[in-house]
């Protein structure tokens, strides 16, 4: 892909990778628009299963957020060339990630045991459908991290501008993953 | 031709051009080393503009052939169709007479698949997919696409999307037969009918993956008009084709998604058991224990992509079209600037007009009010452009060769099934109007006849850019002169078949005393078809034959066009320009001025010019 990088002219500040990633994160965010208007259409017809979302919920929210400043700051510790600290906190916002799929799982269990099942009242179905995909998106995030990762240790140590543009995308799918359950957590909050 | 030898497009670039160290890096073995990574695996734009073109009309020659089939038993529902078994099997019945008859639940597949294929593989991906991987880089003086990985891999989604729906056209319980809009519970109910079984389940899982490819090759256009112009190239000297690639690019990309999501959404409902859009179903006096869902917001969603979608189809044909006639009639194209507006204006209506599919689905007839207003406003930029291309002719210098032809064409035909939407678009009308002939007649005209003309438009005037040959000019005459009259013979008719009230998809009339007296008329349409379907096969003998025996090209700017893509070697490489990338230093249109036959986009502008943009 020396293509791009070669074209590249001065007038233009922001790297087309990174303008392309803008614009995928543009349509992943038409498909989530498409299915809270759904929802809000389904709602307003009636016949709505009222519930109250698991608090799980709401803790993995924090953790997700808290998993976005991890790996912000291992960014800004790569810039410093601070080694240890920038492997480090890669390594625990990936887990953090882990840990946000497994919870957002038992946070499934905990609506299947207040009796809002997948198969039930659309109310239900719509949670699961938004933290489902939301989900595999969050497993997309996982693998750009998990090449963070394996570039952190594989490679020798270096800032160069290619590493760094690699790891500003990474983070910039990163935050929109965030942004976009806290767009869906908030939407379900406010129409319940 | 005296303003051709004034200049070599190699010297000017070279002066003027613009050094990206390009050739310095060494990757010609990465792109053009072997058969494989050459011809197959391919990230070179050109290349893999080529392989959406003739995997388009791979695509076209099956959907068109289906169209015969079902259209042989519209038009000749009394003949034998026995002739027919040994390609379509189990689904031609032959009784003790001998009499062969088409199967009714194949007779519906057919029309689906014909639906599904023209509008998604065909004049998505194998019009706007082959263009503007082709034309983008080329007129915008870029080496390749922002990313060439990703432009290969949507291709190969689209392959792939193409394997799975062919797959599905061999199964026992046959193709999918719900209607290509896929409408629920039909989509759903895997019991509604043999099709909506695993036909319905690789409908679905093709459909995603072509969503997959549309949107890899939607964010590789718009990254790459907005972020790789050469020197020079502003947005308002850009080519009209550009802008109707790139605005094409950003419909795609805002509304295939919702049409990904809808279709999540359906394979949630057959597979899992939720109920999104089932409700109050009785199957065989049964009622289903789905309830709470709604079909009507599943064709919400539908439509929200299914609109846009329509001019996902034409917009790629009109940026086409507006280049051809005004390189051929060696004007400027008349009012550029109303053209990218209009385009802007169609792309934004296009968004808010998508329930005048479902006027008679149980909206609100009030709300139907909004969207009648909205639609009939999208006829101003429709006639802004129309008027426009005709005043592009008037007084033109024309040149009547295929391409020119079948661009004028186009505007015809867009005239013909434009004014149809008007009566269409009137929620009243389209009480009478809704489900029949005349729906049928009114968008093949527009976005199927319409569309196609753009696209031979733009095959006839870019193949030698293609392969460095020219297309056989007679042979293109002839397939210009038969579909025109052909087409109109096709769907002229229908539009009274449809005021009659003859309900599309419809199998047989034999039931209907109403409309016996359409028969003969049924039976001209057929044939109509079948000499029309005959035609497209000679372009695609004269587009193979031309690629190794057609007249090869001698200069590199045969049309004398002013845009980038003619000023690249006849053989076009790799990166496309052999050493500097050419800076452009005026607008695409300078067709005509002081006395002069066209000043291409490299040519520095003098001091005794008139005008410049």
């Amino acid at each position: 892909m020396d293509v791009a990088v070669s074209n590249q002219q001065t007038r233009n500040k922001i790297h087309p990778h990174k303008f392309a990633l803008w614009v995928a994160c543009a349509s992943i965010t038409m498909m989530f628009m498409a299915w809270t208007s759904a929802y809000v259409v389904r709602q307003a017809a009636g016949n709505w299963l009222e519930f109250r979302l698991p608090n799980i919920f709401f803790i993995n929210t924090a953790l997700l957020l808290f998993s976005s400043v991890t790996l912000h700051a291992s960014y800004i510790f790569f810039k410093r060339e601070k080694e240890s600290l920038y492997k480090g906190l890669l390594l625990v916002s990936f887990l953090l990630g882990i840990t946000f799929l497994v919870l957002q799982y038992i946070g499934w269990q905990d609506l299947t045991n207040i009796g809002v099942e997948l198969t039930g009242n659309p109310a239900g179905s719509f949670v699961y459908v938004f933290s489902g995909f939301h989900g595999l998106h969050i497993c997309g995030g996982l693998a750009a991290i998990f090449v963070a990762i394996v570039h952190a240790f594989a490679l020798k140590f270096k800032v160069t501008a290619k590493r760094k543009l690699r790891f500003e995308l990474t983070l910039t799918i990163w935050h929109y993953l965030d942004f976009l359950w806290l767009y869906i957590i908030t939407f379900i909050v406010l129409q319940s | 031709m005296d303003t051709v030898t004034t200049f070599d497009p190699d010297i000017l670039i070279e002066e003027q051009g613009y050094d990206d160290h390009f050739h310095d890096h060494h990757h010609g073995d990465k792109y053009q080393s072997n058969f494989i990574t050459h011809y197959v695996f391919s990230q070179d734009h050109k290349i893999i503009a080529k392989q959406f073109l003739i995997t388009g009309m791979f695509w076209a020659i099956i959907g068109a052939g289906m169209s015969i089939i079902f259209r042989l038993q519209l038009g000749f529902p009394e003949e034998s169709l026995a002739w027919l078994q040994p390609l379509l099997g189990k689904w031609i019945a032959i009784n003790e007479a001998g009499i062969g008859t088409l199967d009714p639940q194949f007779y519906y597949a057919l029309v689906t698949m014909h639906g599904t294929i023209l509008v998604f593989f065909v004049l998505t991906a194998g019009l706007s997919g082959t263009f503007s991987n082709l034309l983008i880089p080329l007129q915008i003086g870029a080496r390749d696409m922002a990313s060439p990985l990703l432009n290969m891999l949507s291709y190969w989604f689209f392959f792939l999307a193409g394997v799975v729906m062919f797959s599905s056209l061999f199964l026992s319980t046959g193709p999918f037969s719900g209607g290509w809009t896929a409408y629920p519970p039909l989509s759903i109910l895997p019991q509604a009918s043999s099709g909506s079984a695993a036909g319905m389940t690789l409908w679905t899982v093709s459909l995603i993956l072509f969503v997959v490819s549309v949107l890899l090759g939607g964010i590789n256009y718009i990254t790459t008009v907005l972020n790789l112009r050469t020197k020079g190239m502003t947005m308002w000297r850009m080519p009209l084709t550009i802008w109707a690639f790139f605005v094409t690019a950003i419909i795609g990309l805002l509304s295939f998604p919702v049409l990904a999501s809808a279709f999540f959404l359906v394979i949630f409902d057959r597979e899992l058991g939720t109920s999104f859009f089932l409700s109050d179903i009785y199957i065989g006096g049964e009622a289903l224990d789905r309830v709470g869902g709604s079909p009507v917001l599943y064709q919400h969603l539908f439509w929200f992509l299914g609109h846009p979608e329509v001019y996902i189809i034409i917009l790629p044909a009109m940026g086409l079209v507006s280049e051809v006639l005004s390189v051929h009639a060696r004007k400027p194209i008349f009012g550029y600037k109303a053209m990218v507006y209009s385009i802007l204006a169609i792309a934004f209506l296009s968004f808010i007009v998508w329930a005048h599919h479902m006027f008679m689905s149980g909206v609100n007839p009030f709300i139907s009010n909004i969207f009648v207003i909205f639609t009939l406003i999208i006829a101003v930029p429709s006639a802004v452009k129309v008027f426009n291309w005709i005043t592009t002719l008037y007084g033109g210098n024309i040149r009547f060769t295929s391409a020119m032809l079948f661009a004028i064409g186009f505007v015809s035909m867009f005239i013909s099934g434009g004014l149809t939407g008007i009566f269409l678009g009137n929620s009243a009308i389209d009480i009478q109007m809704h489900d029949t002939y005349f729906v049928v007649a009114h968008f093949h005209i527009v976005m199927g006849i319409a569309a196609f003309f753009g696209m031979f438009a733009g095959i006839y005037n870019w193949f030698p850019k293609m392969y460095g040959r020219f297309m056989n000019e007679t042979l293109g005459k002839i397939h210009f002169w038969g579909t025109f009259i052909g087409a109109y013979a096709i769907f002229w008719p229908m539009h009274y078949i449809g005021m009659a009230g003859v309900p599309r998809r419809y199998y047989s009339f034999e039931t209907f005393d109403a409309f016996s007296h359409f028969d003969a008329t049924n039976k001209f349409i057929t044939v109509a078809a079948i000499v029309v379907f005959g035609l497209q096969l000679l372009f695609v003998v004269n587009f193979f034959y031309s690629i190794w025996k057609g007249k090869r090209m001698t200069t590199r700017n045969p049309w004398g066009a002013t845009t980038l893509e003619w000023t690249t070697p006849i053989d076009t490489g790799h990166g496309n320009w052999p050493g500097k990338i050419p800076v452009v230093h005026r607008w695409a249109y300078d067709y005509g001025k002081d006395g002069r036959e066209f000043y291409p986009q490299i040519l520095p502008v003098s001091e005794d010019e008139s005008e410049t943009h």
